[in-house]
């Protein structure tokens, strides 16, 4: 059986519990569900911001996450996978981004959910930008995600 | 060749897209870039340092040294925030 794999981009909220529901019903091989949820903070630093706008590469970042996806399909034997990205403006507390892995032990799911967000931040094309009292700045990308991502690469 | 330009580059350059047809010597993403360069001031502000500059061609991301021959969509951005 070909192991289910969804990938949604989309600016509407999602709801968790709806996603793992749906990747686990009906089916008695899995045995760890690990769930990520990437949430808009209400502030940096002391700073507030008003909110998130997410612009993304229609075509390339569906593109890019499948390979991810597949990337840890090889790596690790995942029995579901749902990778779901939001675009727009999101505001502090709404969800950004949710990975949900399955897997019939915990170690795999904690594993390829934990690869595929740090692929997330540093591979997928989007782009953050803050709204704020003191007007709107893109996000800079920090070389702390560099550094998680590339602890997965093979040497 | 179709070029799209996202986040800040896209601000920077004032469109998000736009066809181009650069000399034969203009071989790879770099020599693209040098090209887009001398276009005016906005490219050059867009470009002004082209070590943090991401590029993709036709929707997988590419090294400054790759050739572009046969692209059919080049994109230029800063490197990627979300997650």
């Amino acid at each position: 059986m070909s192991v289910p794999v969804t990938i949604r981009l989309q600016d509407a909220d999602f709801d968790t519990a709806q996603e793992i529901a749906a990747l686990t019903k009906g089916r008695t091989d899995i045995g760890a569900v690990v769930t990520f949820s990437g949430i808009c903070r209400g502030g940096e630093g002391g700073d507030a911001i008003a909110a998130l706008t997410l612009e993304h590469y229609p075509g390339m970042a569906e593109a890019e996450i499948g390979r991810h996806a597949e990337e840890a399909l090889s790596r690790w034997p995942l029995t579901g996978l749902t990778i779901i990205h939001r675009y727009g403006r999101i505001a502090p507390g709404e969800n950004i981004v949710l990975v949900v892995t399955a897997s019939s032990h915990r170690q795999a799911a904690f594993q390829a959910a934990e690869f595929l967000m740090d692929y997330l931040k540093t591979h997928a094309p989007f782009w953050k930008r803050e709204e704020s009292a003191a007007g709107t700045n893109w996000v800079d990308a920090t070389s702390h995600d560099d550094a998680a991502a590339a602890r997965w690469t093979k040497s | 060749m179709k070029v799209v330009y996202f986040a800040w580059v896209r601000e920077r350059i004032g469109k998000a897209e736009e066809n181009v047809d650069p000399p034969p010597a203009v071989r790879t993403v770099a020599d693209l870039i040098g090209w887009l360069t001398q276009r005016g001031e906005q490219y050059a502000h867009a470009f002004e340092t082209p070590r943090v500059i991401r590029a993709a061609i036709d929707h997988a991301h590419v090294k400054p040294e790759t050739a572009i021959a046969g692209a059919r969509e080049i994109a230029f951005f800063p490197p990627m925030t979300g997650g």
